[in-house]
């Protein structure tokens, strides 16, 4: 077997499934005393013997459908009588929507009633007599076999698709392009990304706007402690691509004692201790929104990711792969502006980050 | 006797009406050679059979409750400030899919419900899934012929999955807002493609004016549509393989045991379908699930604490919470393997379940059809590796929701999310090590009840003062159910010099093969049952034991 190079390399007959069948028939002892006792016989269910019983299981089932249609009647009466915004107070559930728990338990009621009447129908007054069935292997007979390997040999000589290579190559050229097409008419899909992701709203002499009051911050709104939400100037809810910009330029700021800052360069980015960081978090773009006042740690809340905003918006715990970016600032008359772009993208990493 | 038959016919004069219409219909369709075959098909009973009528039904009531949703919802993302019924949102800027949830929660009458009927049953509906792939899984009902069957139920799991993400990410609420983007990270952290996919599927750069229209399209057409035509198929596998059955009296891997579908099954399972479905809106009307007006719509900037996807997308949400954030730069380039190892994770280990009936075939080398059941005790192998499966899938759900565990429980984020690290490799180990165990002490324990019979709780003095129990011999069904499975041998690679002295080449996969069939089958592995010449020793002898 083995010059041949079989596929398995491997007597056939050492394989279980082989054996388990060669096994089969000295396994069968005559007299065995865990052989199959065949199906047991049927018992009768009350009803089957009882009429009295058949005939209550039968109001029963009546029972439930009647009350099926009851409850449907009720679901009408409930969208009729109960108005969409009356509240009221059920216990357990505390205060619900009326419309919303009439409809719905009505709802509920007519159809689990349907289905509860049909099984008590089937389980107590249709026969429960187990029967059984052949089953039949699903591979085809071998002859059947052989005939549809005829036919298809007979179908391929007749298309000539083994002789005439040249019809057979050609065919298989144009149906893998013909697919082009289709990926091709997806490329207006969206633009190109080009630099679309690396630079951000912020530019030379932005003035930074609270969140909160739509004003422009100066330095002495941002108390130690505290964590404002900050976006640039000129940038309305109303705009057409708030989301789209808000989604990049989204500042935090906080206030560290300047002797507490450990990183020098967030040192010189900063203003008498206010840092600006992007609010985006550099691992899947959520938003960080928690702040540990003494330890001057972010906290992104989806995926926990934990930033040192006094060490450079260094990562200390949790997913994200690089730090925040930060925004550097200044002052002139008397408001806190950017003196440039992010030095990097803001948001989650990319191919082309770099 | 056809002449016959028809004679009969005309004698009775006119056919009655329902016959009539049936003739009609053979005459196109055939219906009269379909119905033979599936009319009195016999359907084996057992209540874990149901599971797999709960996916189908709580399909479609999602089929239904959806198309009723669309006639409401407006898949877009133009911006409107809202007026609408509910105060507390009055002059908040909103997406219309936001704006038009929330008239289908507070202006259509009854739409509410029907929005969280939709919703829940989409739970109902995944959860349904993974159970009833585990009832497969563990009783070995994906063996021959059924391996393609178990590969169709295995994509409706999948793509239910993304259905159930895409669809509640419509409303365009603050959580489902949240978990676009992360949609958009994970795109983003594809290499080489990665920010042109993100601008080919946002419509340019994130969150754009696209997305929602877009998922809705998903959502409501393509998905369903092919979960529709995959449904369609393993119904139809299920009819032509016919349902398998545990062993029993009388139950063989020959018969099919059981009651026919008309009457018996065709009132059981229509009934089901009501039930499910009354059980679900019940659950509508007193649960409430996504209040997206609580929540509020989307903005890239906001975000609410305790942000948790639906549980099917947990696992993913694990693996991607508690993944360390390894990124390298290299030559310019990043490759953000924080997110792009669990996007690869997630779906190598959803693959390593799905091919698990081929492995063990090729393994085992068993080429049979299987229409018995496995008691899982009897699989100890199989049923170590499914628990193992179950344990890194929980122990990432665990994962996912670390934020919870961590408020709920006062625990260190940090200590949850090493624990889950290290669980996820040593948790499947131990469940395998273990649940193994528990299987040969069950198989030991059937092979003590067959033997000794069941421990009857009557302790009985002797009249030397000793004490026992009495056992009650089984009887003849419990007798067979117990020892009629199949206890294969282990494959064996055979002498590798024949008895010409020439070496026989053994190739690797071989070996592996061999040891592996070891695992399944080896002296180790199986506890043996019980011969029909032990029983008659010790039957035959001295009474009880």
């Amino acid at each position: 077997m083995s010059e041949t190079g079989r596929h398995e390399d491997v007597p056939e007959e050492t394989l279980p499934s082989e054996r388990e069948t060669a096994h089969a028939g000295a396994v069968q002892v005559a007299d065995d005393p865990f052989a199959d006792p065949g199906l047991p016989a049927h018992e009768h269910r009350v009803q089957d013997i009882d009429e009295k019983a058949a005939r209550r299981s039968e109001r029963t089932v009546a029972f439930l459908f009647l009350l099926s249609m009851l409850a449907t009647v009720g679901f009408i009466a409930a969208y009729v009588i109960f108005p969409i915004d009356k509240i009221v107070y059920i216990w357990p559930f505390g205060h619900v929507s009326a419309l919303n728990f009439s409809l719905g338990l009505t709802l509920g009621v007519a159809l689990f009633c349907i289905g509860a009447g049909a099984v008590h129908w089937a389980r107590t007054l249709m026969s429960d007599e187990e029967v059984a069935d052949d089953r039949h292997p699903i591979e085809a007979a071998p002859e059947v076999k052989a005939k549809v390997l005829e036919d298809f040999a007979q179908g391929a000589k007749e298309s000539g698709f083994a002789r005439r290579k040249l019809i057979r190559n050609t065919m298989f050229g144009a149906l893998a392009l013909v697919p082009l097409s289709s990926v091709v008419l997806l490329r207006d899909l969206g633009p190109l990304p080009e630099k679309k992701l690396r630079g951000s709203g912020w530019k030379k002499g932005i003035r930074l706007v609270n969140q909160s009051t739509n004003l422009p911050l100066r330095p002495e709104d941002i108390a130690v402690g505290s964590l404002t939400f900050a976006k640039p100037e000129g940038l309305e809810e109303s705009d057409e691509e708030f989301n789209q910009r808000i989604a990049k330029d989204a500042l935090m700021l906080v206030r560290i004692q300047p002797q507490n800052i450990k990183d020098k360069q967030e040192l010189a980015w900063s203003h008498e201790g206010i840092v600006a960081y992007s609010k985006i978090c550099t691992h899947v773009g959520c938003p960080i929104s928690l702040y540990e006042q003494q330890t001057h740690h972010v906290l992104c809340p989806c995926h926990q990711s934990t930033f040192d905003l006094a060490d450079g918006g260094r990562v200390i715990f949790g997913p994200a792969g690089h730090a925040l970016p930060q925004l550097h600032i200044t002052v002139k008359d008397g408001y806190l502006e950017a003196v440039s772009d992010f030095a990097e993208p803001v948001g989650p990493s990319f191919w082309e980050r770099g | 006797m056809s002449n016959e038959t028809s004679a009969t016919t005309t004698r009775r004069g006119k056919a009655p009406a329902g016959e009539r219409v049936a003739d009609w219909a053979d005459g196109r369709l055939g219906i009269y050679s379909l119905a033979k075959a599936n009319m009195r098909k016999i359907f084996p009973d057992h209540w874990s059979f149901m599971l797999g009528e709960i996916c189908l039904y709580s399909f479609i009531i999602i089929i239904l409750t959806g198309v009723y949703l669309t006639l409401f919802f407006h898949p877009s993302m133009a911006e409107v400030v809202y007026h609408g019924s509910y105060v507390p949102m009055h002059g908040v800027r909103m997406t219309q899919a936001f704006e038009s949830t929330l008239n289908i929660s507070f202006d259509v009458r009854g739409g509410l419900l029907i929005r969280q009927i939709h919703h829940w049953a989409a739970l109902v509906f995944l959860a349904g899934m993974m159970v009833h792939m585990m009832r497969v899984f563990f009783t070995g009902a994906f063996r021959k012929p059924r391996e393609v069957n178990w590969l169709f139920g295995f994509l409706l799991f999948v793509l239910g999955m993304f259905t159930g993400f895409t669809g509640y990410s419509l409303p365009d609420d603050l959580l489902s807002g949240t978990g676009v983007r992360f949609i958009e990270g994970v795109i983003l952290a594809i290499p080489l493609v990665g920010s042109y996919l993100q601008m080919f599927i946002f419509g340019g750069e994130f969150p754009g004016h696209d997305i929602i229209p877009r998922f809705f399209t998903v959502h409501v057409l393509l998905l369903p549509g092919i979960m529709l035509g995959l449904l369609v198929a393993h119904l139809i596998l299920v009819f032509y393989h016919k349902h398998t059955q545990f062993p029993g009296a009388g139950k063989t891997n020959n018969n099919v045991v059981g009651m026919p579908l008309l009457p018996v099954y065709m009132a059981k399972a229509g009934g089901f379908f009501f039930l499910v479905f009354g059980f679900i809106a019940v659950i509508a009307a007193v649960a409430t699930i996504n209040p997206v007006w609580a929540i509020g719509p989307y903005r890239p900037d906001q975000v609410s604490t305790g942000a948790q996807p639906d549980w099917y997308m947990g696992f993913a949400e694990g693996l991607v919470r508690v993944m360390p954030g390894w990124e390298w730069d290299i030559w310019g380039h990043t490759i953000n393997f924080g997110v792009l190892i669990p996007i690869v994770i997630f779906p190598l280990v959803l693959v390593a379940i799905a091919v698990y009936p081929f492995i063990e075939s090729w393994i085992t080398g068993d080429k049979r059809e299987h229409h018995l059941l496995d008691r899982p005790r009897n699989a100890p192998t199989r049923t170590g590796f499914g628990v193992a499966w179950l344990t890194a899938y929980f122990v990432m759900l665990i994962g996912g929701g670390n934020d919870l565990w961590a408020t709920h429980f006062h625990l260190s984020i940090n200590v949850i999310s090493w624990f889950v690290r290290i669980a996820f490799f040593v948790g499947p180990v131990l469940a395998f090590i273990v649940t193994k165990r528990i299987c040969l002490g069950l198989q030991r324990r059937d092979k003590d009840k067959v033997l000794h019979g069941r421990e009857s709780g009557i302790i009985k003095r002797l009249p030397h003062g000793e004490f026992v129990e009495i056992h009650e011999p089984l009887n003849q069904e419990q007798l067979h159910t117990l020892t009629q499975h199949h206890q294969p041998e282990p494959m064996e690679i055979g002498p590798t010099v024949d008895e010409n002295g020439v070496e026989r080449k053994v190739p690797r996969s071989q070996k592996l093969r061999a040891k592996l069939s070891q695992g399944y089958y080896g002296e180790d592995n199986v506890i043996p049952k019980p011969t029909a010449e032990e029983y008659k020793e010790i039957t035959s002898g001295h009474g009880h034991h």
